[in-house]
């Protein structure tokens, strides 16, 4: 399935924005969130991006106080995922310009939008940054 | 940017952020719920806008970790809106709130087919997306040749097909037997000579899946996959918007090319030589570059690249470049490219040939063992554990052994398995191995499993020249200030046995290695001191002339135990001291322990599975070849002791020693028991899966050799005739012929996995049949594990699935062949269609060698799987149970024969197949109310509520009763409770009329004295 689900996490552990392509109960997430905040955000600038929990990894990225972390069959390129979080956060940069905690909190929807047209299910749909941003633009224009 | 209007969003958001505090969170949230659950309420007040915004409320409110159990319609109405914001929100918040379970989502299969089919292709993308992401059977059954039109479509844009591709590579996975893809490789190969990058790269993900499927039917689109690749390394017609950091489209790359790993190989020339020259391109020409990004995408490509070559291997040259390549990463300061370089190199070593190759980089590995970062540490691990050889495994044990005092906790049991396994197969001598595992025990006890210590005692006993070392060397660590249990245990095993053979060193005196091993009584429990007991009536044994002193000190300690609340160790006391003061007939049968079968190293069977076997021969292997003929010590004569008549360990747990005393002749049997009461000093039962391999190891067990063939039945006898009555339930009984006997007992494990949802469901000598399973409402999954463990393949294997009528079933494909140590997953699909006890059974055949093996499994695709507990309030049970006001809903019986147990345990037991208890219903205290949800195709979720009244002076019988909306699931629910309550173990269908009078069935937990009681009195 490769992609089981991508987490925007702040320095203080907040979830800022989740998409599973797995079901998960309320409380499996909660536990899982949990686990990997701990994991993950007490590791240093030396460290590698990947780290192996329960039987998959987790690939994850840092930017300023935003951390995202992205859950990943064992056997899925690992480099590929890191360059792909990349891309996220460069789509996400070319529409709100300069993209910070705030613009994903506040405007959740559009987050949600954009990862909507980069992944289905777990694999990776788009990686043109001006495909992915056309639906929005097209909802900006309707309203 | 402004919010669009959705002010009211902005500002809870803002709230809750400004919380300080969880609690204020909580309240906060609360506070909106309850505003949204109104506003819901009252629904014709509320506008498109409105409705949005509340779903978005919703959504924000369930990301945080809060269940939002309201409401779900809402965001499923929204998909019939007809403007695209609402829209748009309703198919986005609906695939994040509900999964495909969720019976909401069938109320819009309607609208999300007319969006599909209609012209709006916005719309077709948004229904296309929400299907990709959470479809479910009724989605793939009404939806996939729409989606497949869609998809192949020639008027349809990029940026719908993307989307079909993988719309329908979701049906295909949930549903590969109703999405048929027969005939899917021209259309899959046509789909390839697409140019838009979008489409290849949705389509590639499609390809994998369809290809890891069945690769034989895809052998078209492989040359085409190649051009693809061709065409994104030469940068041929790539536009800018795919090109990232200067590298054309990283994803699709690797995607391409993961592709290619699932062709064994690559037959046409010039494919080949065009693939060959790409991935050429790709090792030799990618550089270290500063730009992070860049470096990362091209060494993506790369990794990839080498994986297909390690795939293919072909080219010894190319193989090479890609093992100095490697070696270049496990050194560079950068840990991501560090980490991969050992996760790949650790891949490699599946390869042949490049072992040497790897060796020679061992230095460098061990010093990432020491690496800060714990990712890279596992990896060097691995990598240790796997390239371990005869040459090598010294030096890499021992840094095991050093690295094991610093590790850290998470990785420590892991570490200490693996040193342990290494050390089994690789020693290069014996004392070796038990220095090694005495240092483990030493340094990591607490992460040392019975098993490391059964095994070294499996081998200190079985060869004599350990003997003395072994005794000595545990001497030492005991003479220590702070010693482990687990080193008490081993110790006090091998110093009962053999501290004779120090006898004459200063301090090893019998009185002084008593002494040592009694002033560690105080500090262990309950499971280490009948150890002891046995060492003590040991060395007592040994002493010649007779030691008044120490005799009488240790019959005082027999003597205190005499009444100690622990019943193996109270028994062991009374019978050592009971044996002790006969005098004479100690000396049998407190001799030394027989030679223990040899038998393979659960330890080494567990690494198995996941390895293939490189291993040259080690001396524990040589030795153990040797050594076949003391395989059937036990069985053929004990040496030792002259006694004859071989007994198994199932019938020697059954013996009570005392009856026996009285007849002089019987030694054999106290011998027997006497080697047996160590093996059961675990009490648990050795019936569940790996238990068996767990605790197994000391237990005497023969090998499934000829030679014991005949009491091997004697003994299974019993258990094979009740598997043939409860398999008769649907199979005819054949004679079974096979001259393979199962390990473990099949009906226990069946019965296990009743209760659970993995485990094994058979074992023999050569073949293990693993069962995982995932239920969902009358959905089942079930994964088949095969695994072949010998080093020959088993052929001829046959797996057919023998379905009862209410059950629909399929078995993906079983492959003839499991080649040596492998093991394949054969995926099973279950649906339930309508309420019945019958039970499906796999009939499981195969060869190897000259054995032809048939066996036949009961599965436990059983009622209790299709049952979802649900909690009832007393109002929704008590108005259901007035409704359902008699036959044929409502059931009621007298059973009787029923076995005894406690109320609690009872109530375990429904609870335990997903019947609910529900607690102060019924204010009778011994009374049961349990409701539970029955899941099947033709009636979906159906209700049931039982009434248990039990009868505190009688607990052999019991009224129940059963209500649910349909006559037939109350019948066959009321038979399937009452099944399990009369006999646990095993159920015969034939019981119904004249209950099997409450035999003592294994279940019985065997530290309850009540329910011992109860058993001994019915």
């Amino acid at each position: 399935m490769g992609i089981r689900f991508i987490l925007m996490v702040n320095k203080q552990g907040q979830t800022r924005l989740a998409q599973y392509y797995e079901w998960l109960t309320v409380e499996e997430r909660r536990a899982l969130e949990g686990e990997i905040v701990r994991k993950c955000l007490a590791r240093n600038e030396q460290q590698c991006s990947f780290v192996e929990h329960r039987n998959y990894k987790i690939v994850y990225r840092r930017y300023a106080s935003l951390f995202f972390l992205v859950g990943v069959d064992n056997d899925e390129n690992e480099l590929a995922i890191l360059e792909f979080i990349h891309l996220l956060v460069e789509t996400m940069d070319r529409h709100f310009g300069n993209v910070c905690e705030l613009d994903i909190m506040f405007h959740l929807e559009k987050a949600h939008f954009m990862l909507e047209e980069m992944v289905m299910n777990g694999s990776i749909v788009e990686t043109s940054k001006a495909n992915i941003l056309s639906p929005i633009q097209l909802m900006e224009k309707a309203t | 940017m402004t919010m669009h209007g959705m002010r009211g969003l902005s500002v809870f958001i803002s709230d809750v952020r400004n919380c300080q505090n969880k609690d204020q969170e909580r309240l906060r949230i609360d506070k909106e719920l309850g505003n949204v659950r109104n506003r819901f309420k009252n629904e014709k007040g509320l506008t498109p806008y409105e409705k949005k915004k509340y779903v978005w409320k919703m959504l924000y409110i369930y990301m945080l970790g809060y269940d939002v159990d309201f409401g779900h319609m809402k965001a499923v109405s929204l998909i019939s809106a007809p403007k695209y914001p609402e829209k748009q929100v309703g198919y986005i918040v609906t695939s994040c709130l509900l999964n495909e379970n969720h019976d909401f989502l069938r109320l819009a299969i309607n609208t999300v087919r007319n969006d599909i089919i209609g012209r709006n292709e916005t719309f077709q993308c948004l229904a296309l997306t929400m299907v990709g992401n959470i479809g479910g059977r009724e989605f793939a059954e009404s939806l996939a040749p729409d989606v497949q039109k869609l998809l192949l479509s020639s008027s349809c844009r990029p940026l719908v097909r993307k989307k079909a591709a993988l719309c329908l590579l979701r049906l295909y996975r949930k549903n590969p037997d109703i999405v048929n893809v027969d005939g899917w490789a021209d259309r899959m190969a046509q789909l390839l000579d697409e140019r838009d990058l979008g489409v290849l790269t949705s389509s590639m993900s499609l390809l994998v899946a369809l290809v890891s499927n069945n690769h034989e039917a895809y052998w078209s689109c492989l040359p085409k996959c190649v051009k693809i690749l061709e065409r994104l390394a030469r940068n041929q017609d790539v536009p800018q918007e795919y090109t990232y950091y200067g590298i054309p489209s990283p994803w699709l790359q690797v995607k391409t090319m993961r592709v290619l790993q699932y062709f064994p190989t690559i037959e046409d020339p010039y494919t080949r030589r065009t693939l060959f020259e790409v991935l050429q391109r790709i090792l030799m020409g990618t550089d270290v570059v500063k730009n992070v990004n860049k470096n990362n995408a091209s060494h993506a490509v790369l990794f990839e690249a080498l994986a297909l070559v390690m795939h293919l291997d072909a080219e010894k040259e190319m193989m090479s470049q890609c093992v100095a390549l490697l070696g270049k990463f496990i050194a560079v300061r950068e840990p991501n490219i560090r980490y991969l370089g050992l996760e790949n190199m650790t891949r490699m070593l599946m390869v042949t040939d490049v072992q040497e190759i790897i060796k020679r980089h061992q230095a460098q590995i061990i010093t990432s063992l020491k690496d800060p970062d714990v990712s890279i540490r596992r990896r060097a691990l691995d990598l240790l554990y796997g390239m371990c050889d005869v040459t090598n495994a010294k030096d890499i044990v021992e840094e095991l052994l050093q690295y094991l005092s610093s590790a850290d906790f998470t990785m420590r049991e892991e570490l200490s398995l693996k040193a342990a396994i290494l050390a089994e197969k690789f020693a290069p001598d014996l004392s070796w191995y038990v220095d090694v595992i005495l240092q483990l025990i030493d340094k990591a006890g607490d992460f040392i499993s019975d098993d490391i210590w059964f095994r070294v005692v499996q081998f200190v006993t079985n060869n004599d020249d350990l003997q003395t070392y072994a005794a000595a060397k545990v001497k030492e660590y005991l003479d220590k200030p702070a010693v482990h249990e687990t080193m008490v245990k081993v110790s006090a095993y091998i110093l009962g046995e053999y501290s004779h053979l120090l006898a004459r060193r200063p301090g090893c005196s019998p009185k002084e290695i008593f002494s040592l091993l009694h002033e560690k009584l105080p500090t262990v429990s309950t499971t280490t001191i009948p150890i002891l007991l046995s060492a003590y009536a040991k060395i007592l044994m040994h002493i010649h002339p007779p030691d008044q002193e120490l005799q009488s000190q240790i019959w005082a300690i027999f003597n205190k135990y005499e009444s100690c609340i622990d019943a193996e160790i109270q028994q062991r006391a009374v019978e050592y001291l009971a044996l002790c003061q006969r005098g004479a007939p100690l000396m049998d049968i407190l001799a030394e322990m027989p030679k223990f079968p040899e038998r393979k190293s659960s330890l080494i069977k567990r690494a198995e599975y996941s390895e293939a076997d490189t291993a040259e021969q080690s001396a524990i292997k040589l030795r153990s070849q040797q050594q076949t003929s003391n395989a059937l010590v036990v069985t053929d004569q004990h040496p030792a002791n002259g006694a004859t008549s071989p007994i198994s360990v199932g019938e020697l747990s059954l013996v009570k020693v005392p009856s026996m005393i009285t007849s002089e002749n019987d030694t054999s049997t106290d011998l027997s028991q006497q080697n047996g009461a160590l093996s059961n000093v675990d009490t648990q039962p050795p019936s569940a899966d790996l238990l068996s391999d767990i605790l197994g190891p000391l237990a005497i067990e023969g090998p499934p050799g000829a030679t014991v063939q005949s009491e091997h039945n004697a003994i299974s006898g019993l258990e094979g005739g009740s598997d043939a009555v409860d398999g008769s339930a649907i199979v005819p009984v054949e004679e079974q012929t096979n001259t393979v006997q199962p390990i473990g007992n099949v009906a226990e494990r069946f019965h296990a996995l009743c209760l659970k949802d993995s485990g094994v469901l058979y074992e023999d000598p050569y073949i293990q049949i693993g069962i995982k399973a995932e239920w969902r409402g009358h959905h089942g999954r079930l994964v088949l594990f095969l695994g072949n463990k010998n080093t020959a393949p088993v052929v001829s294997v046959q797996a057919i699935i023998l379905t009862p009528a209410h059950l629909k079933m399929e078995l993906s494909l079983v492959p003839d062949t499991i080649p040596p140590r492998a093991q394949v997953q054969c995926p099973l699909e279950v649906v339930n269609l309508r309420p019945s006890r019958d039970v499906a059974v796999l009939d499981f055949s195969y060869k190897f060698g000259t054995n032809m093996v048939n066996v036949k499994l009961r599965l436990p695709a059983v009622l209790n799987k299709f049952l979802q507990p649900i909690q009832v309030t007393a109002e929704e049970f008590f108005s259901q149970w007035r409704s359902l006001s008699g036959p044929p809903l409502k059931l009621q019986e007298v059973v009787r024969g029923v076995k005894p147990m406690p109320l609690p345990e009872m109530a375990n037991l429904l609870n335990s197949f997903r019947i609910m208890i529900c607690p102060g219903l019924d204010p009778n205290p011994n009374n049961l109310v349990a409701s539970t949800t029955f899941y099947s195709e033709s009636m979906r979720a159906i209700l049931c509520l039982v009434r248990i009244e039990t009868d505190p002076a009688d607990r052999t019988q019991l009224r129940m009763t059963l209500a649910s909306g349909d006559p037939t699931l109350t019948f066959e629910l009321k038979e399937f409770i009452k099944e399990q309550l009369i006999s646990i173990p095993t159920a015969p269908r034939e019981a119904a009329p004249a209950p099997a009078a409450a035999q003592p069935t294994p279940q019985i937990p065997p530290n309850d004295p009540a329910a011992i009681l109860a058993g001994l009195l019915s």
